[in-house]
């Protein structure tokens, strides 16, 4: 995809920059830590900058939290102890 | 090399994140178990292997992720799953803002409260395995890119392409949940 496909924020609404193409662009791997320093930090100063793409940023870490929370399953006690006997039976052959 | 003496003690930990793993991936509890138990066995024999030092919990993750698609993957019922293709960046966002194009943090809390533990899990096992499996381990885990590359053994290239198309495919899946009740409130 090329950088003039990304939509920015705002919809048509306003006239898309680079920058704010830029920024969508590269949000996920921006959040995920994944930026050179210089990346990062050019793509931090844009959203503070620009109301609709931080507010892009944000929700999208927000998402990102709400996924990481809410997906999660206690492992089942009576698995815990079928694993731990599993392993036992496989010690003493 | 490492002691499977101490197997137990290192390893045992990981398993509420692997038993969440294996759900995701094999979408229902009892092949989920059997993947977890065999997951640990083979983890056990091979223990010998494991280079001491590094990354225990990416290594069992591997086996875990190797596991499943060897065995368990071909015997799956197959949900209707959602479409990866073409999906816009800010998916979610977009739908969810109003007409200024953007969205007021209440707005932003009130959509994502909206959706449960059983809807995002619902959707995130409505993505093709590939995709499924990418953003398990990347958001769910919190495994980096790199060390993704390493469990799924493909280029850290393709696990960035994954995990992108993954999350859009996610945001699509999540968009009903967000907007359930909404749609039928009244603004005051």
């Amino acid at each position: 995809m090329s950088a003039s496909d990304v939509t920015p924020p705002w919809g048509d609404a306003r006239p898309p920059s680079m920058a704010c193409d830029e920024a969508v662009h590269q949000l996920y791997d921006f959040l995920d830590g994944e930026l050179t320093e210089d990346r990062r930090v050019k793509i931090a100063e844009h959203l503070d900058q620009c109301a609709p793409c931080g507010s892009a940023a944000h929700f999208e870490a927000e998402l990102r939290h709400v996924i990481a929370d809410r997906c999660r399953d206690r492992v089942p006690d009576s698995l815990i102890a079928r694993v731990a006997a599993a392993l036992d039976k496989e010690q003493v052959r | 090399m490492a002691d499977q003496a101490q197997f137990q003690s290192l390893a045992m930990e990981y398993m509420d994140g692997l038993y969440t793993a294996a759900r995701r991936m094999t979408r229902n509890q009892a092949d989920a178990e059997d993947l977890v138990q065999e997951t640990y066995l083979k983890a056990y024999r091979a223990f010998g292997s494991f280079e001491e030092g590094t990354n225990l919990r990416a290594w069992l993750y591997r086996i875990l992720t190797n596991t499943y698609i060897n065995t368990y993957r071909a015997r799956q019922r197959r949900p209707i799953e959602t479409d990866v293709e073409d999906i816009e960046d800010l998916y979610l966002y977009h739908r969810l803002a109003d007409d200024t194009g953007t969205m007021s943090r209440s707005a932003e809390d009130e959509a994502l409260s909206r959706i449960t533990d059983v809807d995002l899990k619902e959707a995130l096992e409505s993505l093709p395995d590939v995709f499924r499996i990418a953003v398990l381990l990347a958001d769910v885990e919190g495994f980096s890119y790199a060390e993704i590359a390493e469990i799924t053994e493909v280029p850290k290239g393709t696990v960035m392409s994954r995990i992108h198309r993954g999350r859009k495919a996610l945001e699509k899946a999540l968009l009903p949940y967000a907007r359930q009740r909404g749609l039928t409130e009244v603004s005051s």
